[in-house]
């Protein structure tokens, strides 16, 4: 039996199974970017591997690469404020 | 094609000021580069007044007042701020050092505001505990070089033709071009950094390998360049390897950190121990940088003549060939002052500051007396 977790992507909860990365969660959320650009452009996970740093994202309140951070329960991941509130309003 | 009034070879700040402001006194001008990044590509972007000797304070003094007609006609892409420098002391003595610093620049009209340990807290906040004070020099500023370099070429108008070329050989009033074409004119100017050497059959440079990191983009919390006072020392140690502290906030929210430097070594590969280094000096002023995520570090190669110091102005002995080479970390802060004293060379004018200290039949006076 796989064991399921629950976090949140900018509030909204979504379950993954354990072991699933943040960039992976962020790729079964509606959008799949994990910020943008100076320029305004949707930055989505690219390398996978920790080296690009396309996928940094506000994990608990920090900094983080979301495809070297891996689900934990109750984890809130946050994309910057504009990006929410272009997606949303 | 008639052959231009002078040929500027190497496209980085100081070669494309140097274009921009010939054009500017009438002449044509052909500003040839090889395309790749060099230390206009790395560095910083500090416009910072330096006053290690008197020729230097001149020169950088000179180029900052020049900077401040140029910086509020450049576009928002070049990224120029007016933060000033704020330079930090760590021991009470370095308040000694910072009220000599304070004298010498105001001796050339350059406000600085001395900060005991309060008022510096005061005007940065988040510095770490401990700092015996700093001087604050207000006119200082920090740019994004490549974009200004590109700004400069952009403004030369029709006067200028800027061609993709590698300069493989020097033989006045010829330029001898890798892919076989020949360019012509009775002045040539070099600003093409260490790939001089080659050119001129010399050894006047010497690379100076630095590194930089930048973080991730974050809410501000620094509003000044943040500079060592004990910079000088640390950072001009003769040979080996050296760190000093050097912090950008950029626009975007990000912060730019350096310093290092370490002769003759060609490799542009980071050096992870000495960027540690870089970042534990930096933790020792800002603690707080150690819970920041960097996402880029990267090497630049500055390139410093014998002495530390620029040559500029005629060659000392071959007619038509004329120099803006050697300004090491001061290339982006002396590019107007540069382009000014060639220009008015060149066009045989008499310059607004005294030239002498700057002409490279220096260095061959040092190797007789040596």
């Amino acid at each position: 039996m796989t064991q399921t977790i629950n976090l949140t992507i900018d509030g909204v909860a979504i379950t993954v199974v354990e072991g699933t990365s943040v960039a992976a969660a962020l790729a079964r959320s509606p959008l799949p970017a994990a910020r943008l650009s100076v320029s305004g452009q949707l930055r989505p996970p690219f390398c996978g591997m920790g080296v690009c740093q396309e996928c940094r994202i506000t994990i608990d309140g920090k900094r983080r690469l979301a495809c070297q951070t891996p689900c934990r329960a109750g984890m809130r991941v946050e994309r910057d404020a504009k990006f929410r509130s272009d997606q949303h309003d | 094609m008639n052959a231009p009034d002078v040929i500027v070879v190497g496209a980085g700040i100081v070669g494309a000021a140097c274009a921009w402001r010939l054009t500017q006194r009438g002449l044509r001008v052909t500003l040839v580069d090889d395309g790749r990044p060099g230390a206009t590509a790395a560095g910083m972007g500090h416009l910072v007044c330096m006053d290690d000797n008197p020729a230097e304070l001149a020169l950088t003094a000179w180029s900052l007042a020049l900077w401040r007609d140029i910086l509020p006609r450049l576009p928002d892409n070049c990224a120029w701020r007016d933060c000033g420098t704020l330079w930090l002391a760590q021991q009470p003595d370095e308040l000694e050092e910072a009220e000599r610093k304070r004298q010498r620049l105001a001796d050339v009209q350059v406000a600085s505001e001395p900060l005991c340990a309060s008022a510096l807290t005061a005007r940065e906040p988040t510095l770490g505990a401990g700092l015996a004070g700093g001087l604050w020099v207000p006119g200082d500023g920090i740019v994004y070089a490549p974009n200004v370099a590109r700004w400069f070429i952009e403004q030369a108008g029709e006067r200028l033709t800027h061609i993709t070329g590698e300069v493989i050989a020097l033989e006045e009033p010829w330029l001898q071009l890798r892919d076989g074409r020949r360019l012509q004119a009775p002045a040539i100017l070099l600003a093409c950094a260490s790939g001089a050497n080659k050119l001129l059959a010399e050894q006047w440079l010497r690379i100076k390998k630095g590194q930089l990191a930048i973080t991730d983009r974050y809410p501000a919390r620094l509003s000044h360049q943040l500079v060592e006072l004990g910079y000088a020392v640390s950072a001009h140690a003769p040979d080996g390897k050296s760190v000093a502290f050097n912090l950008q906030p950029r626009p975007t929210g990000q912060l730019l950190i350096g310093s290092s430097r370490e002769y003759d070594n060609p490799d542009s590969r980071p050096d992870p121990v000495l960027l540690a280094a870089m970042l534990h000096r930096a933790c020792d002023f800002l603690p707080w940088l150690a819970d920041l995520n960097l996402i880029r570090c990267w090497s630049g190669f500055r390139s410093a003549s014998p002495d530390g110091q620029p040559l500029l102005g005629p060659h000392p002995h071959r007619p038509g060939v004329w120099l803006a080479l050697g300004h090491e970390g001061l290339g982006v802060t002396t590019a107007p002052g540069t382009a000014w004293l060639l220009a008015d060379q060149i066009t045989d004018n008499k310059p607004a500051i005294d030239a002498a200290p700057w002409l490279a039949s220096r260095l061959n006076r040092q190797e007789v007396n040596a």
